[in-house]
Parts: C-alpha cells; sequence; structure tokens
C-alpha cells in the first residue's frame, strides 16, 4: 500500500502540478536558485570537526561531533519526507526509525566542505518544500497525508522536473534519496531491508550457498 | 620500558631505525632478535592495534555515518591516524599546476605507518620484474635477481602468513609446498568473473593476502625463519600464538584487534621488542642523518614532537624506513642542506607509482541474489595475474609492461555511501524503491588496472626553495609525469574490461572521461610510491648498492620503497619486506666483521 506507481499519475497532471505550484511560488525555481545563506533558515555550524585522531570505539549520536543546526519546523519536514522515501513496510521499518532524519541534521551542521556545499540546497529545499505544501494544500508538510506527500514527490522525483523549471527541487530531491538511503541502509534493520549478512564472527567462510551457485551457473573452485 | 620517550634514551646504539612501517618493522625485528641493541624512530604517536581498533562498530555509530571527510580520508573507521593525503603542518608541493604532472602523497603518523591499514595484498615480484631492461630496453635492472630474493620471500610469507595459491603461471612466482595459507572460498562476483574471464583468456584465481586463514604453526615455522638461534624461536613463537586466525568478518582497513592479519604493530615490533633490544621512540620526527668529516653517519637528528625540541641519537649504522618519499627527504635535508648518498644526484629521483583506472559494471544476473554473508576475509579473495607477457615479448602490444587485476564486487557492508547509484533508482521512492536497492544491491563489480610504470626523467621530487613545515625543515616538491606505456596501458585495461563486463551480460558504468590523461588515477593515488633513492650495480647510476646500503655512506641502508630499482604491477610491500630482511642479514655479518 506504500508502494508508489509513477504511472498512475499522468504526464498531465504532474505538469499541471508544476504549472499551479510554478504560478504560485511566481518564480519556479528562483526561490531555490538564489539559494540564500544558511544563515537565514537555520543555525550556523560550528566549524570544528572530529580532528584526525578520534576515538573510534565509543558511539556517535549525531549532535555529539558538532553542534545540529535544524530548527523544529525543518526536523517535521525531513522526517516526513524521509519516511516517505523510505517507510515502514514488509521490508523494514521507517527512515524517521532509524536516525535518518537527525544524520541529514548532522549533514548539513557538519563542518567540512562536502557537507557544506550540499547546506544551501538542502536548506532552501526544505523552505521550498515548506511553501509548495502551504500553496498547494494549505497545510504544513508534516501535516500532509500520504497521498498529498506523494504528489509532492512526484513533481520532483523524475528528470520530468528538470524540464519544466525544478532543476534545483530535483536535484535536492535526488540529494535527499540519496542521503537518505546511504544512512537508512548503514543500520541493522537497513541490513535486513537491502539483503546485507555478516558483521558477525563465523568458525569458517564456506562462500556463497548452493542456491546461489546454481543461480549464477557458477561452480565454487577454490576448495 | 620498550616504548620510551626521548629522555630515556640510550646515549648510543648498535642500530637507529626511522619509521615503523614495513621497512622499518623487517629491519627492527630481524636486527633485535639478532642481537643488537636497536632504537627506533617514529613521527607519529604510538598505536596498539589491540585496544584501539574499531572492530565490529557499525556505521551509524560514527559521526556522518562514517563516511570519509577531510580529517579522515579513507572513512572514520579506518586506522590511519593523524595523516591521509595532507598532513596538517606538514605541507609538499607541486611544481605544476597541470593535474596529470601533479602527485599525491598518503602519509600516516603512527606507529606502524601504512602497513595499519594497507590492502594486505602481498605478491611477489617474478625473476622478470627484476631485469625489466633486459628484456625490452627500458628502465633499469636490480643489482638483485629473484634467485636471491626468494628465500627471504619465502621467510617473509612463512612470518607474516600469506593466503594464496601456486598458480605456476609466467612471472608469477609459486612459493614453496606447505608455505601458503589456505587461500579463502571465492565469492559470487569473484566466481563468476574467473569464469566469464577465462572465455577472454583473462585468469582469475586465489589472490595473496597478508592475512591468517588459519593460526600460524609456531611449533615448526620459528626454527626455519632463526636456525641455530632458540631464543629469537622462542620469542617469535610466543608472538605468533598471540595471534588468532581471521574469523571472516570486519574489513581488515580498519587494522586487527586480533593480529590476524600483517601489521607491523601486530606481527614485526612485538616480537622485537620482547628481545628488549629495541626502543621505540613514538612522536619523533627524523630531520637529518648526521654524518662526521670522514663521511660516515653518526646518528639521526631529529624532532622530539611532544616539546618542540631538536634531538639526536648515536648510533653505528643508520636505516631508513620513513616510506620512501621522506626518506628522500631526510637524505636531502642532511648535512645542513647539502645532502648526503647523493654524489650520483639521483636522490628523489624515478618515483615511481602504480598505474590504476578503474571500471565498473552492473551485472544483472547479480541482481536479487538470495542474501548471504560474504564478508570474507576482508579484502579481496580473487585476482588476475597479467596475463599477456607472450604477446608483449612478441611486440604485439603498445606498452611495455603488464598489469594484474584487482576486483571488488560484493555483499560488501553497506558504508553510509549510497549502496544503490541514482541512475537505478530514477523517479522511484516509497516500497518501490526499497526493492530496487534490494534488487541492484550486489550486482556491481569493479576491476581495478594495477600496472607498472617504467621510470622516467620527468617524475621525481626535491626540496622546495621556499616552503617549510611546521618544524622549519623544506618540505618536497613533486613532479610527476606518465608516458605513453602508461596511458597506453590503461587503455588497454579499459576496453579489456568493458569487454569483461558485457561478455557477463552486464553493462559499463558510465566514464567521465575517454582520455588516457583523464582516466589514469592520478600519480601517488594507488599509495604504492617507491624509487627516490634506486639501486643499481654502480656508484654513479644508482644511490644504493645491492643491499640497500648506500653507495657514500657505507653505514647507511635504506629499507623502504625507495631503492625500488622498478615497480612491477605487484604489490610493494612483500618485497619491500624481503629485500629489508635481506639488506638486515647483511648488516648484521658486516658489522660482525667489523666493516661498518
Ligand atoms: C590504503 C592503502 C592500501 C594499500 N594496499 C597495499 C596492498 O594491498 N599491498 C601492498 O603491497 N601495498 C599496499 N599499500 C602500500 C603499503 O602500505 C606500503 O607499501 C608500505 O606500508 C610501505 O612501507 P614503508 O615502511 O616504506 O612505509 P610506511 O608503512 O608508510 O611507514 C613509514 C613510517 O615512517 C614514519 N615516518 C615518516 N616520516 C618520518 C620521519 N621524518 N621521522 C620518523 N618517522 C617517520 C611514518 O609515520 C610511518 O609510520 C597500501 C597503502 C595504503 C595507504
Ligand atoms: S577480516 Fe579477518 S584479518 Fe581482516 S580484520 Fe577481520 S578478522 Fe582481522
Amino acid at each position: 500500500m506504500n508502494d508508489f506507481n509513477p504511472a498512475r499519475l499522468s504526464r498531465r497532471a504532474v505538469l499541471q502540478w508544476f504549472a499551479a505550484t510554478a504560478a504560485a511560488l511566481s518564480a519556479g525555481d528562483a526561490g531555490l536558485s538564489a539559494l540564500a545563506p544558511p544563515a537565514a533558515s537555520g543555525g550556523t555550524p560550528s566549524g570544528v570537526g572530529y580532528g584526525t585522531d578520534p576515538d573510534l570505539l565509543r558511539t556517535y549520536q549525531p549532535g555529539e561531533a558538532w553542534p545540529l543546526i535544524f530548527q523544529a519546523s525543518q526536523k517535521a519536514c525531513v522526517s516526513a519526507l524521509c519516511d516517505t522515501i523510505l517507510p515502514a513496510d514488509h521490508l523494514g521499518p521507517s527512515a524517521s526509525s532509524q536516525g535518518v532524519p537527525a544524520f541529514i541534521d548532522e549533514w548539513v551542521s557538519a563542518p567540512y566542505p562536502l557537507q557544506q556545499a550540499d547546506r544551501p540546497l538542502i536548506l532552501e529545499g526544505l523552505t521550498w518544500m515548506a511553501d509548495a505544501a502551504v500553496l498547494r494544500f494549505k497545510k504544513e508538510v508534516s501535516a500532509l497525508d500520504e497521498a498529498q506527500m506523494r504528489e509532492l514527490c512526484e513533481a520532483v522525483c523524475n528528470p520530468e522536473g528538470l524540464r519544466v523549471g525544478f532543476k534545483n527541487a530535483v536535484r535536492f530531491f535526488n540529494k535527499m534519496r540519496s542521503l537518505a538511503m546511504g544512512a537508512y541502509f548503514s543500520t541493522p534493520a537497513g541490513w535486513e531491508a537491502i539483503g546485507y549478512v555478516g558483521n558477525t564472527p563465523l568458525a569458517r567462510f564456506d562462500g556463497p550457498p548452493v542456491e546461489v551457485l546454481e543461480a549464477l551457473g557458477i561452480q565454487q573452485t577454490v576448495v | 620500558m620498550p616504548i620510551i620517550t626521548s629522555s630515556k634514551s640510550q646515549p648510543s646504539y648498535d642500530v637507529v631505525i626511522v619509521g615503523s612501517g614495513a621497512g622499518g618493522g623487517q629491519m627492527a625485528y630481524t636486527l633485535s632478535l639478532a642481537g643488537l641493541k636497536c632504537v627506533m624512530l617514529e613521527a607519529g604517536r604510538n598505536y596498539q592495534p589491540a585496544l584501539e581498533t574499531p572492530m565490529f562498530q557499525r556505521p551509524d555509530q560514527a559521526p556522518l555515518r562514517g563516511l570519509p571527510t577531510p580529517e579522515k580520508n579513507f572513512g572514520f573507521f579506518d586506522s590511519t591516524v593523524d595523516g591521509g593525503w595532507e598532513v596538517p603542518g606538514e605541507p609538499y608541493t607541486q611544481a605544476s599546476e597541470k593535474k596529470e604532472e601533479q602527485f599525491h602523497w598518503w602519509r600516516p603518523r603512527m606507529l606502524g605507518g601504512r602497513t595499519n591499514h594497507w590492502g594486505r595484498i602481498s605478491l611477489r615480484n617474478g625473476p622478470y620484474d627484476f631485469k625489466p631492461r633486459s628484456r625490452d630496453g627500458l628502465g633499469f635492472d636490480w643489482p638483485v635477481s629473484y634467485g636471491e630474493l626468494d628465500p627471504y620471500y619465502t621467510k617473509v610469507e612463512m612470518l607474516i602468513g600469506v593466503y594464496g595459491t601456486n598458480s605456476g603461471r609466467e612471472n608469477t612466482p609459486d612459493s614453496p609446498a606447505g608455505v601458503l595459507l589456505p587461500p579463502p572460498k571465492g565469492r559470487a562476483a569473484e566466481l563468476l568473473s574467473q569464469k566469464y574471464g577465462k572465455s577472454l583468456g583473462i585468469p582469475f584465481l586465489s589472490i595473496h593476502r597478508a592475512v591468517l586463514t588459519r593460526p600460524l604453526d609456531a611449533e615448526t615455522i620459528p626454527a626455519k625463519l632463526h636456525p641455530n638461534n632458540p631464543w629469537a624461536q622462542r620469542l617469535v613463537a610466543d608472538s605468533m600464538r598471540a595471534r588468532a586466525a581471521c574469523f571472516w568478518a570486519t574489513d581488515c582497513g580498519r587494522g586487527c584487534s586480533t593480529g590476524a592479519n600483517y601489521q607491523s604493530t601486530t606481527v614485526h615490533l612485538p616480537p622485537a621488542l620482547a628481545t628488549g633490544n629495541l626502543d621505540v621512540i613514538a612522536n619523533a620526527h627524523a630531520r637529518e642523518v648526521l654524518v662526521n668529516s670522514e663521511g660516515k653517519a653518526t646518528g639521526v637528528l631529529y624532532i622530539d614532537k611532544t616539546t618542540g625540541q631538536e634531538c639526536r641519537v648515536s648510533a653505528r649504522v643508520v636505516v631508513l624506513a620513513a616510506s620512501s618519499g621522506e626518506t628522500v627527504r631526510i637524505l636531502l635535508n642532511s648535512n645542513g642542506g647539502r645532502g648526503v648518498a647523493n654524489s650520483s644526484g639521483l636522490v628523489g629521483k624515478y618515483i615511481m607509482d602504480t598505474v590504476g583506472t578503474n571500471v565498473a559494471g552492473q551485472i544483472p544476473q547479480l541482481e536479487n541474489c538470495p542474501p548471504h554473508n560474504e564478508d570474507g576475509a576482508g579484502g579481496s579473495h580473487f585476482y588476475a595475474p597479467w596475463w599477456l607477457y607472450q604477446e608483449q615479448a612478441s611486440g604485439k602490444m603498445n606498452f611495455a609492461r603488464g598489469y594484474h587485476i584487482e576486483m571488488g564486487g560484493s555483499r560488501r557492508m553497506p558504508n553510509g555511501a549510497n549502496p544503490v547509484s541514482d541512475d537505478l533508482t530514477q523517479g522511484l521512492y516509497g516500497t518501490s524503491l526499497k526493492e530496487a536497492a534490494r534488487r541492484y544491491y550486489g550486482s556491481m563489480v569493479s576491476y581495478s588496472c594495477r600496472g607498472e610504470m617504467i621510470p622516467n626523467e620527468g617524475s621525481f621530487c626535491e626540496l622546495d626553495p621556499a616552503v617549510k613545515d611546521k618544524w622549519g625543515i623544506p618540505v618536497l616538491r613533486w613532479h610527476w609525469k606518465w608516458s605513453e606505456h602508461e596511458l597506453n596501458q590503461v587503455a588497454h585495461a579499459r576496453k579489456t574490461f568493458g569487454e569483461l563486463i558485457e561478455t557477463m551480460g552486464g553493462k559499463v558504468r558510465k566514464h567521465i572521461s575517454d582520455k588516457p590523461l583523464e582516466f589514469i588515477e592520478p600519480g601517488g593515488k594507488v599509495i604504492h610510491e617507491v624509487g627516490g633513492a634506486i639501486m643499481g650495480g654502480r656508484p654513479k647510476d644508482s644511490v644504493c648498492n645491492r643491499w640497500n646500503q648506500t653507495w657514500d655512506v657505507k653505514n647507511l641502508f635504506i629499507s623502504d620503497g625507495a631503492p625500488f630499482a622498478s615497480n612491477s604491477d605487484k604489490n610493494p610491500t612483500l618485497t619491500i619486506m624481503a629485500l629489508a630482511w635481506r639488506a638486515a642479514d647483511h648488516l648484521i655479518e658486516e658489522a660482525r666483521q667489523g666493516n661498518l
């Protein structure tokens, strides 16, 4: 039931949605392409990293290596978006239950160049989402129902959006999806969802099981 | 106390060793077990794998899910301490603004150096690899033959523990029966590559890596390594017993807390320290080799990084093993900046790295593979040795030297990066996205060219005339140049890997560039830099003789990669260790005869 089939939403509907939102935002992509400085929409990162010799044995929660900058509304928006991208379903729990939104916060708050380069896109993207939700549904992002959330995503999850002037919104969505996937699939629940098995000591290593060898038409050549 | 501070050092030693990695570790091991009093200077901090290695820590327990940052270039859990592509306060410079003429220099600052996080791939050079000039007229021959180094390869393999098989292939030497440990089983992508590689003549087979697939035989090996030295045998046996076998989980790049793979800190240094003949001074950055008026080395001048003070340590013999680049820097900075051991003018010349390029592919056959554990031995199990020696010999190829193929591709632990490329999940979110992730995860393979670079006049380093590090020591300035041989080699590799992927029914991933100069890994990026003090048959065209001993300063030895006269496709570290052991034996003999 969480499965969304893009084909269900016609190209026409997508374009209409864009047209409506673009008109309402009056300048289409403009809000995103202007990319206001991050301070305008969140706290300022601390600028200090974990150094070149951090303690590798302890467990770090987001916010322990450097302070987080998301405000409450941004957290809620990220959470809703991440759970739409990676919902709870038969393959595992939701993104928000696996700390994915906090990871995104940690990412935009990080003092390193790669993350800092992503920060304007993500912060402005969140503003854009919030505006779009109000303009389209008269609601906050976190109050959208599933169908509304999908409609919003549908507008920007495809390269389609690139052609109708939502380049940065599409970039934003892809960035969020990529970060969320990385964060989600590196947790034990994510491992199970994707099919990673390991990180546990074994007495012997037997290689792929017979069913895998057979499916691939190969033989174990190391005996 | 074996790990000491500067103030606790002895007035004089038999040997001072600079650097604690593969070359320094092997030297310290051989010399201290032979009874010589040694002191080791290490620029980095003391490092204890048993206490510091994050074995089962998960990405979600680390900042940024453990992804690489400028402070931890290979990810949070990689064992590298205080270094990487940059070391704060210790710059290096480039002579050229052009990317393809630059060199990237990887430097950790820790006891054990790069051996804590290296890939553990341990291949012997073959007979051709020591006499390349005789075969094709290019580069230089070594003043050492395979036959001379063979027994030392065997000793190193027995000591550190190397898994693999004997393939009997051309210029890919076998080890004596019983020396190699059992190779691990092939993983799905490795076996699939092997199957399809065969149809193209590419021989995928078990790689050699320094990982214990079973415990070392502490009952019999020590006596083979140290005949007539029961004391050494006992210490080595104790240290072997302290190393567990691999438990088939965790990434070797983090290091191994149980000593199941080779790190200088778990293999070379424990028995050396147990002799009582080795003092290690950590945080000691060597600046100069001290020489007297007769041109003999008398010790080393170093910075005690804990106080910033200059200190001196005296010894009858000096061994440099600070990694080839840093060894060159010390040589050039010695003697008040006039340099030592450089009458040939060749110190810093002929720097080589391994030739690299990667091609990745997506293999539909591997999609939706039933989940199963492929952690294995924490690194690769298979590779393909160079297979076209005959074609090259008959003049059919447009590059002179070979490459081997290292491969990746398995159901590795997702490391915080998106495990599935964006283009495979275009337009998806929700459960369909999760299903796509499950489908594509594990369906990627990648092949890396690891090829021989021929030494050339344009790849060298020298002291930068202006830039100094935070202690005021002049830094290195790098020059880099590829020849047609390397560029044609990567072009061949790219074409071959593409064919292999397509033969497997897969699709080659998009290339960023089609120009060899752009898709060849930049100089230094494979982190196999060697050369800079090459060995040769005559003082006028080499820095070291056949014993890793400098021509000019008899009691100065170099036991890292700097003396390499060529850099075959085989990863350098096993050869560094074999040469170091051999040089140490020579040093011991010369010292006994009073020649140093
Ligand atoms: C990620 C990675 C993967 C690798 N994989 C492989 C592989 O699979 N197979 C292979 O053969 N090789 C591999 N290598 C290369 C391998 O690590 C090196 O060839 C090997 O460690 C070289 O040994 P060394 O003793 O010359 O130098 P290092 O191991 O680098 O040790 C040098 C030591 O000297 C210290 N030092 C430096 N300057 C000074 C100074 N001025 N004073 C005092 N001490 C100093 C350093 O801190 C360091 O501890 C890999 C390297 C990396 C980084
Ligand atoms: S894979 Fe084996 S050798 Fe490598 S770190 Fe893990 S236990 Fe140690």
